[in-house]
């Protein structure tokens, strides 16, 4: 199968500051794709490339075969959520979920019934007749996803949609955007920088590092294979493991610790602890190994006490997990 | 407490008074037309006169030409200077100050020579051709106050996003502007409607040189040629041009919201 959505040698610069290096990346349709990165990574500028808002400096996009490269914005039947909602003040829930059907042609009949079936997706029925600041930061944005996809556009770009939100409301509602998006199987590009929203609503990351790509692929692979330094040190915590006992550049997640020994377990570690921090399900405890800090994660449990500050434990970690770390 | 209060409506009572003592005056001697007695007779007198009539109206279509013509001149230049050329804001905000500093006379001389009827385009040389060029002048001269209006209503909300968010959904341009951007500053456009319709309706100096019938040049005339009748009218004129700012208040309160409720 022919990728869906294709990306060639994709280059953007403002004037001698070049902030996307030929990037390439193909994916299939109904894929969830995130690009995640730092703030000035250039993954926001790769989205608004695809959305038609900048113009590239060279290379192709290309959606479901056709070239979209040097179309303008209103010619891509794309559809778009933005981190500020962009609602239109004047206009009700409905209107605003309508415009993109009305530009289509769409009859006034069965594009009420498009909004009436758009509002219950997004569990907001009846709010047809709401105006935008008569809601909440978390029901506005459900209306911008609901304005967005109501045209059954080809792709869906997401620009950081859950960041003006709280904590609560961005992990319900991106599990929310998931779940549509997999009713629908609507391809779909979401830009963040929040490796954890990345990994838990992604089927293939994008990690973007000073306008380059370091590594494409699932949750998973990323965080376990990281292929850089890079990508290491940004998706999850690490721990640099001394150079001593190791040798150089070598690293572990912070949950591979164990203070028992388990079945796979051969290499122990002793230290200081020198933190406790409770952070609920997590216990997470700063150990000082000879001068090395290592941070390491575990579950809390009802029967035993974490240990305290000043204690020695005896980390015991398994050598297959250790991660060798290029450049 | 209590007399930080008595210094503040002391000053206030003070700068009020400034204003309202001519004002009261005026009125007062407006209503003594009659020997003796208090009467509206000067008012009657003014609204009897065939040529109040007259050149109110004409005022009145002059400045709403001026304000319908201005809006299409304005409006799509804040837009594209807001969306696309930022960096020539400083220069908008100076060009649209001009008309503060040149004076109204030297404008009409200006226009008197390019446009006469011995020139090139002799707009003066007929009747329409004066009223357009009238028009134009109060276009001008109303530019700093449509100018500002507009822009601090596009300030109010992200037209660039807004712009983007219409644009993805296949509007075209002129469609985000008429159906996103005009109703979402349209308050704005209203008080910048009604500050150059107060401008138009007592503007003289242009009226006067351009020999056209309006209001301006009509209340000087009464002004230079009657008694109790211009106190009248100018009480006349504050109540309109009081009118005009009291419904930009009034319809402040309509402005669009554009921020979310927060719980």
């Amino acid at each position: 199968m022919a990728a869906f959505l294709e990306v060639q040698n994709l280059v953007k610069s403002f004037g001698t500051n070049t902030v996307v290096k030929g990037v390439n990346f193909a994916f299939d349709k109904g894929e969830f794709i995130s690009l995640l990165g730092p703030s000035g990574c250039g993954k926001t500028t790769i989205l608004r490339m695809i959305a038609g808002f900048e113009r590239p400096t060279s290379g192709a996009i290309r959606v479901d075969g056709d070239d979209i490269t040097t179309l303008k914005p209103n010619e891509r039947k794309l559809g778009m959520v933005f981190q500020a909602y962009a609602l239109f003040p004047n206009m009700t829930v409905g209107d605003n979920i309508g415009f993109g059907l009305k530009i289509a042609g769409m009859g006034p009949e069965e594009r009420r019934a498009r909004v009436e079936e758009m509002l219950k997706l997004i569990g907001l029925p009846g709010f047809e007749k709401r105006y935008p600041y008569e809601m909440s930061g978390g029901q506005q944005q459900r209306v911008a996803l609901a304005r967005a996809i109501a045209p059954k556009p080809r792709l869906l770009l997401l620009d950081e949609p859950l960041s003006a939100l709280d904590a609560k409301i961005r992990v319900s509602l991106r599990e929310e955007i998931r779940a549509i998006q997999r009713d629908l199987g609507i391809t779909t590009v979401f830009v963040t920088h929040d490796q954890e929203e990345a990994m838990s609503i992604s089927d293939r990351i994008v990690v973007m590092n000073a306008g380059n790509i370091d590594q494409i692929g699932a949750p998973r692979d990323i965080y376990n294979r990281p292929a850089t330094r890079f990508v290491a040190s940004f998706v999850g915590h690490l721990n640099t493991l001394p150079e001593t006992a190791f040798g150089p550049n070598r690293a572990i997640r912070p949950e591979l610790f164990s203070l028992t020994p388990r079945p796979d377990t051969d290499t122990t570690l002793s230290g200081t602890v020198s933190d406790v921090g409770f952070l609920g399900s997590v216990v997470r405890l700063r150990i000082d190994v000879n001068g090395t800090p290592i941070s390491i994660d575990t579950f809390n449990g009802n029967a035993t006490a974490p240990p305290q500050r000043g204690d020695t434990v005896t980390l015991h970690l398994a050598s297959k997990d250790v991660l060798t770390l290029g450049a | 407490m209590k007399s930080q209060k008595f210094w503040a409506w002391l000053v206030f009572g003070l700068g009020a008074a400034y204003f309202i003592v001519p004002l009261l005056a005026t009125f007062e001697f407006s209503l003594r037309m009659r020997r003796g007695e208090y009467s509206f007779d000067a008012y009657a007198s003014v609204f009897a006169d065939p040529k109040f009539a007259a050149s109110f109206s004409y005022s009145v279509i002059v400045g709403l030409f001026t304000i319908v013509v201005g809006m299409f001149v304005v409006v799509p230049a804040v837009y594209f200077v807001r969306l696309r050329m930022p960096w020539l804001r400083p220069f908008m905000e100076f060009v649209t100050l001009l008309p503060l500093v040149i004076p109204a006379l030297v404008l009409v001389y200006g226009y008197i020579r390019l446009y006469g009827s011995s020139s090139l385009i002799p707009f003066t040389g007929s009747i329409l051709g004066t009223d357009i060029l009238l028009t134009c002048a109060y276009v001008t001269l109303a530019m700093p106050y449509m100018y500002r209006a507009v822009d601090n209503g596009m300030r109010t909300i992200d037209i660039g996003t807004l712009t983007e968010a219409a644009q993805i959904m296949g509007a075209s341009q002129m469609r985000i502007i008429t159906s996103i951007i005009l109703p979402n500053i349209l308050v704005a456009i209203l008080s910048g409607a009604f500050l150059t319709f107060a401008i138009v309706i007592g503007e003289f100096t242009i009226a006067s040189l351009l020999n056209r019938p309006a209001f301006g040049p009509y209340l000087v005339g009464i002004g230079t040629n009657r008694a109790y009748e211009p106190a009248a009218l100018a009480i006349i004129s504050f109540i309109i041009t009081w009118g005009a700012m009291g419904m930009i208040n009034v319809l402040g309160r309509f402005a669009p919201r554009t921020y979310a409720r927060t719980d």
